[in-house]
């Protein structure tokens, strides 16, 4: 680091500074309660549980873990820019309904219901982000009201069109076989079956990650989560940035809609109801504040995986899976015990 | 800070001639001017509900004034937002100083006014220069922080103020508006404000400062403007007053006085705190004057 100006020269680090351990400075990240729980999760299933040594397992519980993680990405956005969306999970359902319908009654190109879809899915983040910045009613309460509206569009409207409670196979349309190879297909490297999703999830992730960090918008999602009013006062663009963070969700809700899709060609509409909440625990486990302005991409990801090892894990371990949902709020508990402690040591070596 | 044009006379930064503002038929302020010159500092006193606030936002461009005329460097001026008394050099720091505590500082010095850099198709944030440019900026003002990426709740109040103000001083604010800096401090940290409100005078900026504390004011300021129920009760510049004088209109001797009466009615220790008023308001040389008014 070079000085130019006059004044003596700041050194590079000021001596006040007592050098914190390189484990200290890592414990001070928002997902290091998760990835720590992460591993003593992993640990534990692979002690207990032979079947879950095997890389094809691995395989498996890293596409479960994505199928819930690439919403979570988003969630997690939205949840540091300070407000929640209770009908992500249903708008993953909406949006495959909307799509598959679509294309099969009016008998066009998969890929015109999938844009379709999109337009459907972004209006919806846009009717959440709107009546949330414009009345100013707690999100929590507009999106549990579109949440309802839309379990009850989804089921009305597939027995409406179908006159069944799923909709009609798809695989025969125009399209599909290349509207999957972009959302459901997969691959083997070294004999383990890849799903594409994988790679997807990854992707979000990393632009979510990017984002966040290296460009104004992220710095924009985190000041309208922390302090709305000052980032107001400072110029920020408070309403564009919280609708823009629900069409994010709506975004990514769609693509794992279209995965859904893609991956079984007919929809159940009654799918997706308590997924919300998923995305939502994948989020705080990860480390985002539930009152906004602090949180992680990559740590709602580690999130996603320790919910994808926690449902597949109690199956490998031969576990009775009606346990799965106490040990999940165990786990949940658990992760934001571990994460407030962690937060307040860090905040405290500061 | 160079002179652009060449004023015949010096033109203040900023001018109030006889403002006026209500509110249906409430007149929140009354017939007010004020001055600011680069370099100076105008303090502005008064009691809660005395118009200090209202007198912000006419100044802040939040509200316009009902009548009289808005003046920044000799040219009249109406603002229909603060934005447009930003553009025009006007900076107002307010109480709750608009940052976000969890954020760091160098992230909050340039919210709003993110530096970026291109890379390729994308812009994404000069991070390096940001953060070095807060660590020299925090510098000049005289704080030398020991890490610009510590979030900016974990600073003290003092520190907080100061570098709300050295943000709005770089981002050109030739004149600062400081809403009550000093209410919620200690005496420590109020005296730290008060070398930075010193430093930005020096720095060649005009400053109205708002308090109501004169022995915060007294001081830093170059002139006095006194504010009580909308109306102005004095404008003095330092040579006019001094401090006790000053504290004795703000504290308002007749008011002071009449409490003085009040507590001696009112019993054996309200009569000891009434003889330790009545010494106060001789000290301060307060003339008994009827009440005005009330």
């Amino acid at each position: 680091m070079s000085q130019t100006v006059a004044t003596p020269a700041p050194p590079a680090r000021d001596e006040r500074l007592g050098r914190r351990s390189a484990l200290a400075r890592l414990l001070a990240r928002p997902e290091m309660g998760a990835l720590v729980g992460a591993i003593v999760i992993y640990i534990v299933f692979f002690i207990v549980a032979a079947p879950f040594r095997e890389a094809t397992s691995l395989s498996t519980v890293l596409y479960q873990s994505s199928t819930y993680g690439i919403v979570a990405v988003a969630v997690a956005l939205l949840m540091i820019g300070g407000e929640f969306d209770l009908s992500a999970g249903v708008a993953v359902t909406s949006s495959a309904l909307v799509a598959s319908m679509f294309s099969y009654q009016f008998t066009a190109n998969m890929w015109v219901g999938v844009v379709v879809s999109l337009v459907v899915a972004l209006a919806i983040g846009f009717v959440n982000g709107y009546l949330v910045v414009k009345t100013a009613i707690p999100s929590f309460l507009v999106t549990l009201g579109t949440f309802f509206m839309l379990r009850g569009l989804n089921l009305a409207m597939t027995k409406q069109v179908t006159g069944n409670v799923a909709t009609n196979d798809v695989s025969n349309i125009d399209g599909f076989g290349s509207a999957q190879n972009v959302f459901a297909s997969q691959f083997t490297v070294g004999g383990v079956s890849i799903r594409i999703t994988l790679l997807w999830w990854i992707l979000f992730v990393a632009v979510a990650t990017w984002v966040l960090l290296r460009t104004r918008v992220g710095n924009w999602i985190y000041a309208v989560g922390g302090s709305a009013p000052s980032s107001r006062a400072v110029g920020v663009p408070v309403n564009r940035v919280k609708i823009g963070l629900f069409m994010a969700v709506s975004f990514l809700c769609w693509f794992t809609g279209m995965h859904t899709l893609f991956a079984f060609n007919t929809v159940q509409s009654g799918l997706g109801v308590g997924n919300e909440f998923i995305y939502i625990v994948a989020a705080v486990v990860g480390g985002c504040l539930l009152t906004g302005g602090y949180g992680s991409a990559i740590g709602a990801a580690i999130g996603a995986f320790i919910f994808g090892m926690a449902q597949l894990g109690i199956v490998y371990a031969g576990w009775n899976p009606d346990w799965f949902y106490f040990f999940l709020g165990a786990l949940l508990l658990g992760a934001i015990l571990l994460n407030t402690y962690i937060r307040r040591r860090a905040e405290a070596s500061r | 800070m160079t002179t652009t044009t060449e004023a015949p006379a010096k033109t203040p930064l900023v001018r109030l001639t006889a403002c006026d503002k209500s509110y249906g038929n409430i007149i929140a302020l009354g017939g007010i001017s004020l001055e600011v010159d680069a370099g100076e500092v105008t303090c502005v006193l008064g009691d809660n509900g005395a118009g200090k606030s209202t007198l912000i936002k006419i100044i802040a461009g939040l509200h316009k004034p009902s009548h009289g005329s808005y003046e920044v460097d000799g040219v009249p001026v109406t603002f229909d937002s603060p934005r447009e008394a930003l553009e025009r050099g006007i900076a107002t720091v307010y109480q709750d100083l608009a940052v976000v505590p969890l954020m760091p500082v160098w992230r909050n010095f340039f919210l709003g006014n993110e530096v970026r850099k291109r890379l390729g198709p994308v812009r994404r944030l000069d991070i390096d220069f940001m953060r070095k440019t807060t660590k020299k900026e925090l510098l000049d003002m005289g704080i030398d922080l020991r890490d610009v990426d510590q979030p900016i709740g974990t600073l003290s109040g003092g520190e907080r103020q100061c570098v709300a103000i050295s943000r709005a001083v770089y981002f050109g604010a030739k004149v600062l508006i400081l809403d009550e800096p000093t209410a919620a401090l200690g005496v420590k940290q109020s005296g730290v404000v008060l070398k930075y409100i010193v430093q930005a005078r020096e720095r060649g900026l005009g400053v109205i400062f708002i308090t109501h504390n004169p022995h915060h004011a007294y001081p830093v300021g170059d002139r006095f403007l006194l504010l009580k129920r909308g109306k102005a009760i004095g404008y003095y510049s330092k040579d006019e007053i001094t401090r006790d004088e000053l504290t004795a209109q703000m504290a308002g001797g007749a008011e002071l006085d009449e409490l003085h009466h009040e507590l001696q009615r009112g019993g054996k220790a309200a009569a000891e705190a009434a003889h330790v008023l009545e010494e106060e308001v001789q000290e301060l040389g307060i003339t008994h004057e009827p009440t005005a008014g009330s």
